[in-house]
């Protein structure tokens, strides 16, 4: 980092069930992220994180949002759906379940690891879920001052 | 190494990245469960999987892997190609199984990716 100031914010919209498009959404955000000149191990956290968020739009949910936002001093990534919800959200964490469709685990999806995955690469993580209305996903990535 | 020494070595089919062989190769990994790839992927690795989806691209360049390989002379649409084409990501085909491919690929001295 250069210890210029900016603060950037970008929404891309995930689709339903669209496996074709799916990972254009965390491309562009690993792109921005080169553009800014963050370190390179940290936007290799955060565009996996941003995938697998990406990825959970994509196969549960009835489509939503996949915004980022870059400051001096964190990176947030956030995910939100209108739907279905999450039940259980410690047994979502768990590795291993999952409760991805056949569709899904016919490309290679479906391991259980996607939100393991994220919580693995950020620092902080925000999870609210309510079955009926929808989920939002919080990934809060620190830019450590050099 | 470098993938060009990979594709003379075992005789690999250069579907996709042409230009970009002379890319160097770190480590290796042979899964075809996407998020299991997404875990363990290491930046300059090969992969090798039978997925030949357009998420393969995807997952190939946010980890910034060296080359894909596909074994058993599986198909590889062209627009999956094309978007490679587009990302950078070299895209290899093979006529033996992902067992044998990795065999000989640990046999030349590539390393596992780390198992964290």
């Amino acid at each position: 980092m250069t210890g210029g100031y900016y603060s950037i914010e970008q929404v891309f919209h995930v689709k339903a069930g669209d496996f074709a498009s799916a990972g254009e959404a965390s491309s562009q955000i690993k792109k921005i992220l080169k553009q800014l000149g963050i370190d390179s191990t940290l936007v290799r956290r955060v565009s996996i994180a941003a995938y697998e968020a990406e990825m959970n739009l994509v196969i549960h949910s009835v489509g939503g949002e996949l915004k980022l936002k870059v400051t001096p001093q964190s990176i947030v990534v956030t995910a939100e759906d209108k739907g279905p919800g999450i039940p259980d959200i410690d047994l979502a964490m768990q590795e291993g379940y999952s409760t991805a469709p056949e569709i899904a685990r016919e490309l290679g999806f479906g391991a259980g690891m996607g939100l393991p995955n994220i919580k693995r690469c950020a620092d902080r993580l925000n999870i609210q879920s309510k079955v009926g209305e929808g989920t939002l996903l919080e990934i809060y990535f620190d830019i450590k001052a050099r | 190494m470098k993938v060009s020494q990979i594709i003379e070595a075992l005789s690999l089919k250069v579907l996709a990245g042409e230009s970009f062989l002379d890319r160097e190769v770190c480590s290796g990994y042979c899964c075809d469960l996407l998020s299991r790839v997404m875990a363990r992927g290491e930046k300059g690795m090969v992969w090798i999987t039978v997925q030949t989806h357009m998420n393969i691209v995807a997952v190939a360049t946010l980890i910034e892997m060296a080359c894909i390989i596909i074994p058993e002379g599986i198909e590889v649409e062209r627009k999956v190609l094309d978007k490679a084409e587009e990302e950078g990501v070299i895209i290899l085909s093979s006529d033996l199984t992902a067992f044998e491919l990795a065999g000989k690929l640990y046999q030349m001295g590539i390393v596992p990716v780390k198992v964290r």
